[in-house]
């Protein structure tokens, strides 16, 4: 199989709001970035691939509104999927596997300040026996935290150490939105948004937007010193309804990360980016993928401190990447997650050589 | 820089879904108060009915009927709901096993309060009033107390007897009234008609001062059913002054940790005018400021 790895990554800073930017105007700055950071142009990029939903703009079709972010013309060859642009990273790395081209652009963008977050992704549920009853986001994953406690793998206590340690890890990262040192015992005064979940044991809503450059075998190497090699990468998906699953597990994590080599190669893991965006499902993905105490498990801060929908997971792989292209790790592990209660994940091993 | 411009904007789809074989019959039964699953290939039973389960196998047409009840699996507590909640007060989220089924329905609990909410609770099914053939034909689940009211209530009509009735009728006038065995001498207040050491009729009434010694004390802190005072408060054994026996009695005019056995205590009475044939006419016993008394004074009446 070709190699194929990530050589650069460019993201805007994850905010409260973007005001000033429709999609073009997000999309340009990361694209014309990532590009330029490794010498190319719209015009070396063998293929162009986006992660996005219309739902956060409102806007049908949004995501074609976004190529006018950048040059497409004479016309590209170009895709989109309706989901985190890590996914769209996945189809730009099949891409890059038939051979006939060595570059690939992939680029996500995130406006979660426009509407009512948490009732746009009740659209993720069925709409014969869930959609009708309004089951929001907080309250799914308030579902999965409860099981969680009842079946005694974890306590609020639990959730709000992650909190605590992923806004820590975050104040070294200018891109992250919420940061700092945050109390334990004052996360577990505050109330409850849907129990057992308090506004700190939730992600923020940001708006941002990240572009990665993808490159084949010696295309890499001429780009940049130390590639960020996929070892492997692969994604599993679950049931859809909640009612057919142990949602204090995750098999598809689990799952992904064997099939992605995690098990394999060799050694240690430097560092995990898991997308997490609420606190107990760090839990559940670190037992699903055994990643131990010795792992660094986001220094960026992850989904708890910037999560711009749709985007949070490429950031993952940047931010994972990021740690390989400055020499900081040998070995990185990139994670995102998509669907109601970490339904479907994707995982990948990243290394330098 | 030129100013952002922003509006209101609504997004809306129209769209009708057809419903198919499975999902169409299970939400076709709702309105007529049937709840369905459907069977799967390996015998178990889904509820709410899918086309396929978890393994991809098609499932196999063959449905039946469920009781209107289940366990709650996991819930989460609501308690300011956002627009688009089914209630528009606090209610709980939960994935409900029903009963005779393997896998779990997403809905809504009314429990009025989180307290009533846990995980393997049992609940009801509770169907709304008008249907519609959609899954808000289950209005909602409610919690199922696995106990039955079971009331008593009889009605008496009681006397206290000779000697008790006396002495309700002296703490009507301001007055503590005991019975003396004449042969032994000891007084007991409230009169008791006969004297246990003896077993003589205390044949004489004797009226004796509302002052005396608190033998023993406690300090109610817990709450309990029926309580009428709130906790902390205290209750003491008072031995007036002339009997051989001890009354119970609030005491308080003075801080808790200073009540002590061997203190001397007096009656605070209510106003004359409200005065019954009841104890409750002291309102309890302060103490009267005098010294203590020795131990050995009291030891015989603890």
């Amino acid at each position: 199989m070709r190699d194929v790895a990530i050589v650069s990554f460019s993201q805007l800073p994850s905010v409260k709001a973007i005001d000033a930017a429709d999609e073009p105007e997000l999309v340009q700055p990361v694209t014309a970035d990532a590009m330029k950071q490794v010498g190319l142009t719209q015009d070396d990029i063998g293929f162009t691939c986006s992660g996005s939903t219309d739902y956060l703009p409102g806007r049908p079709f949004s995501f074609v509104a976004a190529v006018d972010g950048l040059k497409a013309f004479p016309p590209i060859r170009e895709s989109h999927v309706e989901m985190d642009g890590a996914f769209a990273l996945y189809e730009a790395w099949v891409r890059l596997l038939h051979g006939d081209i060595d570059t690939a652009l992939v680029f996500s963008f995130g406006k979660c300040s426009l509407g009512p977050v948490p009732d746009i992704l009740n659209l993720q549920n069925d709409p014969y026996y869930v959609q009708p009853l309004g089951l929001d986001s907080i309250s799914a994953a308030a579902l999965q935290a409860q099981a969680m406690i009842d079946a005694g793998k974890a306590t609020e206590r639990d959730f709000a150490d992650v909190v605590a340690r992923n806004r820590r890890n975050a104040i070294d990262n200018p891109n992250a939105q919420i940061k700092g040192d945050f109390s334990v015992d004052a996360m577990l005064e505050e109330p409850y948004l849907s129990s057992p979940l308090r506004k700190s044991f939730c992600p923020p809503l940001s708006d941002s937007a990240a572009a990665i450059v993808l490159a084949a075998g010696d295309r890499a190497r001429e780009l940049v010193k130390r590639p960020a090699w996929i070892r492997g990468i692969d994604h599993r998906t679950e049931p859809h309804a909640l009612g057919q699953r142990d949602l204090t597990t995750s098999p598809s994590s689990t799952l992904a990360a064997e099939k992605a080599g995690l098990g394999k190669g060799k050694g240690k893991l430097d560092v995990a980016e898991l997308h997490a965006p609420f606190a107990h499902q760090e839990i559940i993905l670190r037992e699903a993928m055994g990643l131990g105490e010795d792992v660094n498990v986001n220094p960026s801060g992850g989904a708890l401190a910037a999560n711009s929908l749709m985007t949070a997971g490429l950031i993952r792989f940047g931010e994972a990447a990021s740690r390989i292209l400055s020499g900081d790790a040998s070995r990185a592990l990139a994670h995102t997650t998509n669907g109601v209660c970490l339904q479907h994940n994707l995982v990948a091993v990243l290394e330098g050589e | 820089m030129s100013e952002i411009l922003s509006a209101p904007y609504v997004l809306e789809y129209t769209y009708t879904r057809s419903t198919g074989p499975v999902v169409g019959r299970f939400l076709e039964s709702l309105r007529y108060e049937v709840l369905e699953g459907v069977k799967t290939a390996d015998g178990r039973v889904l509820c709410p009915p899918l086309e396929y389960d978890e393994e991809g196998e098609p499932t196999t047409n063959e449905f039946v009927q469920l009781r209107p009840s289940g366990t709650v699996k996991s819930w989460s507590w609501v308690q300011e709901p956002r627009k688009g909640h089914p209630f528009d007060r606090p209610f709980a989220w939960a994935l409900i096993q029903i009963d005779g089924s393997d896998n779990a329905m997403v809905h809504a609990v009314d429990a009025g309060k989180a307290k009533r909410m846990k995980t393997g609770m049992r609940v009801r099914l509770r169907w709304a009033d008008e249907k519609k053939g959609t899954i808000r034909d289950i209005a909602c689940f409610e919690p199922m107390a696995p106990f039955l009211p079971g009331p008593v209530h009889l009605e008496y009509d009681v006397n206290p007897g000779k000697h008790y009735s006396a002495y309700l009728r002296g703490l009507q006038e301001g007055k503590f009234i005991g019975g003396r065995d004449p042969e032994a001498g000891k007084v007991y207040v409230p009169p008791r008609g006969a004297d246990p050491m003896t077993g003589n009729p205390t044949s004489e009434y004797v009226e004796v001062p509302d002052v005396g010694v608190l033998t023993t004390f406690t300090i109610i802190r817990i709450p309990f059913e029926g309580q009428k005072l709130k906790p902390p408060y205290c209750f003491g054994a008072i031995v007036l002054d002339g009997a051989d026996s001890p009354i119970y009695h609030l005491i308080s005019g003075v801080p808790h940790d200073e009540i002590r056995m061997g203190m001397r205590v007096k009656a605070n009475w209510k106003p004359r005018d409200e005065w019954e044939t009841s104890l409750e006419n002291i309102l309890y016993f302060e103490p009267t400021g005098e010294p203590d008394v020795p131990f050995d004074s009291y030891k015989e009446h603890l």
